[in-house]
């Protein structure tokens, strides 16, 4: 795609929206991240790469929380959004998830319509006054995920009935409806075929402009067109964390590098 | 890679075999496919069989139920008859008297002669003075005018009609003697005796022990519809709620397994435990009525509760666990997710398990037994919504057993009609439950 501009970009200093600090996650007995240090900016696509089983899907789902309803996962470390320490015990993590949004691997609409899906989240959160101010919310939201053109016209078609693509598209679309700050995505892209793939990558440029996007990528192409700093993870430990020209042309990591060159993984 | 270092020399060379042989390996392997295909007919049909043979049986020993043998007799009684009646000792008697006259007149005149026994017509007709005594004291104006009366005939009588009972294998009782035939017989040459429809075995209360052809199963599908409303609304709410807590919110660990385990266990533990279970704590503890639905209604909701939380739970956990993500992950609290996403997609499976529990507690006699629905006589309905709870009442699978262990013959078939009624009820529901499943499905 155009990757050269946006290599460009990230070079921009950025405010840090997400910093963690010494975290470490365990699933009973297994150490599953060791002692991860990271700063996420704002406005701005971190790419989390690594071999299957590294950590980075478990590393991000620490991220809003969504950890919390795995009954044996324990999290230590700090996690600060803003600032604020989001596994502090005043944080409520409904009300963190509003803020940090998640799309899923498989795209899981829910099973109503296409109006309904975007309309849930903006609903719960109280987002709407009126069925008017639903309207627009849903519509601008749909536009952002970039289907409004191709669903329009089936506002209250089942979301289900869409394909894969679309489907992911409606989850993004859904995500961004409730006004998150930060966007997480656990490999959007696995699923669609190159061509939604290449309209999901393009979105997620998009959306750089208005929050921050951590994705978790399988694909390492994927992570060098729409990301700007990358984060390389292996065995559970963050390996090497920069700007992604840098990891994909000069690692400093000898692991980073047999990976990206594909000895490893 | 790692075939590389194999000498290829030691290598065996490729059997070549053709395509259109089947070699032996694969032909045992298809005899052993067809061999359990076999099998699973064989199984199904012997299964198919019996259900015909169930079927059958069921229908032509339950038939007989809904059929009932009337005598039609043209009768005038005048004033002066009546009058001379009411002035007898044994009133009813004297109406028989007149009555019997009637029938022997009536068969006279189609050319059939019978001996005017009265013993025999009671037999016969059962005690009509009774009836008639009734009928023309509520009913003065009907005097002096020609009435047809359709009386019932006896059970033996109906047996003889509907071929339970013959010449052959009766034998003389003070219910019935041969002779008596003779003059059935003739009520048959002279077409006043005929099987009607019995609506009153679908809409009647039980009668006494000597009188299975009043008996009706009415009451009794009252007394079981309201311990079934008993049964859902308590059995539904309590169930779903525990499973939900179980399955969504509390934690894994020792003492929830502990529950599971004995939620599992309960479901197999015999109804007549729940039964004493209900007479020593409902009866004998809360003193609540005996034999009222509401005490049946609480036991068969103990009995039903573990089948709607197993199948609950299990449909709680069919949901996909990508629709919990989803709603979470947009910022929704568990019971949002719960109450917005997992449940509407969860509910053909729970009302399937509810509609099948509340089936299964509705053939149940065993707890019955206990809290004494069976042994209650169910003369009569209740009289209003609320005594429907309290007043003693029986119920359909109590009133077969009851029926079925009487020692009038009349009841055996009486019993058989009451599981074709049972059984239609069954049938009902469980086709309901299907259809709603069929409805609520939705697919991902």
């Amino acid at each position: 795609m155009y990757d050269a501009p946006k290599l460009e970009t990230a070079l921009d200093q950025q405010d840090i929206k997400i910093s963690a600090d010494k975290v470490q996650v365990y699933y009973g007995e297994t150490h599953a991240i060791k002692d991860v240090s990271v700063e996420i900016e704002d406005k701005t696509v971190t790419a989390f790469i690594g071999p299957s089983g590294c950590g980075k899907s478990t590393f991000l789902r620490t991220l809003n929380r969504m950890n919390d309803t795995i009954d044996i996962c324990r999290v230590q470390g700090n996690i600060l959004l803003d600032g604020e320490d989001i596994y502090h015990a005043k944080v409520d993590p409904v009300q963190l998830r509003a803020k940090v949004g998640m799309v899923f691997q498989k795209p899981n609409p829910f099973p109503k319509s296409i109006y309904d899906n975007i309309a849930y989240g903006p609903r719960i959160h109280g987002l709407a006054n009126s069925k008017a101010d639903l309207d627009v919310i849903v519509e601008k939201s749909l536009r952002r995920g970039a289907i409004w053109d191709e669903v329009k016209d089936r506002l209250h078609a089942p979301g289900t009935g869409l394909s894969g693509g679309q489907q992911q598209r409606l989850c993004i679309a859904r995500a961004v409806a409730t006004e998150p700050e930060v966007l997480l995505m656990d490999e959007p892209c696995s699923a669609l075929d190159p061509i939604a793939t290449a309209q999901v990558e393009e979105l997620i440029d998009e959306l750089r402009k208005n929050y921050s996007v951590v994705i978790v990528t399988h694909s390492m192409q994927q992570a060098a067109r729409v990301s700007q700093k990358t984060a390389f993870f292996h065995l559970g430990n963050l390996v090497e964390y920069d700007d992604t020209s840098k990891i994909f042309t000069n690692p400093s990591d000898e692991r980073t590098e047999s990976y990206i060159t594909g000895r490893i993984g | 890679m790692s075939d590389a270092t194999i000498d290829p020399v030691t290598q065996p060379a490729p059997k070549r075999s053709s395509l259109h042989q089947t070699d032996a390996r694969t032909r045992k392997r298809n005899a052993a496919e067809k061999r359990f295909k076999a099998y699973g007919i064989c199984a199904i049909a012997v299964g198919i069989f019996f259900l015909v043979v169930l079927a059958v049986s069921i229908i032509r020993s339950g038939l007989p139920a809904f059929t009932q043998t009337v005598v039609s007799v043209e009768f005038t009684m005048t004033q002066d008859q009546f009058d001379a009646a009411e002035g007898e000792l044994f009133k009813t008697k004297a109406y028989s008297a007149f009555f019997n006259n009637a029938l022997v007149e009536t068969l006279k005149e189609k050319g059939l002669e019978v001996e005017s026994d009265a013993k025999a017509f009671e037999r016969i007709l059962g005690k009509t003075g009774g009836t008639l005594r009734e009928f023309y004291r509520a009913n003065p104006d009907e005097l002096g005018k020609e009435v047809d009366f359709e009386l019932s005939a006896s059970s033996r009588v109906d047996g003889y009609m509907n071929g339970r009972l013959t010449r052959d294998n009766m034998e003389d009782s003070r219910f019935l003697e041969a002779a008596d035939l003779d003059i059935v017989d003739a009520m048959i040459t002279a077409g006043i005796i005929k099987e009607t429809f019995n609506w009153n075995f679908i809409t009647g209360a039980d009668s006494g022990v000597d009188n299975p052809g009043g008996a009706g199963i009415g009451a009794s599908v009252v007394g079981s519809f309201f311990m079934m409303l008993v049964v859902l609304c308590l059995s539904l709410p309590i169930g779903v709620a525990a499973s939900i807590y179980l399955e969504e919110f509390a934690p894994q660990n020792k003492f929830t397994d502990l529950i599971e385990v004995n939620i599992s266990n309960l479901a197999a533990v015999p109804s007549i435990v729940f039964g004493i279970l209900g007479l020593a704590v409902f009866i004998q503890f809360m003193h609540l009525p005996q034999s009222a639905p509401l005490v049946g209604g609480l036991v068969l909701t103990l009995m039903t509760l573990p089948t709607i939380i197993i199948s609950t739970r299990a449909s709680l956990k069919a949901v996909p666990p990508s629709i919990r993500d989803a709603a979470l992950g947009l910022g929704a609290s568990r019971m949002q997710a719960v109450f917005h996403h997992v449940l509407p997609l969860a509910m053909p499976g729970i009302l399937t398990g509810t509609i099948i529990g509340l089936a299964q507690a509705l053939g149940e006699t065993a707890p019955l037994l206990l809290i004494g629905m069976v042994g209650f006589v169910a003369r009569g309905y209740p009289e209003g919504f609320i005594s429907g709870f309290t007043d003693p009442n029986s119920a359909m699978p109590a009133q077969i057993y009851t029926w079925a262990a009487r020692a009038d013959v009349g009841f055996y078939e009486k019993a058989w009609g009451g599981i074709i009624i049972l059984l239609i009820f069954l049938l009902t529901m469980n086709i309901l439950a299907v259809i709603l499943r069929r409805r609520f499905e939705r697919r991902w």
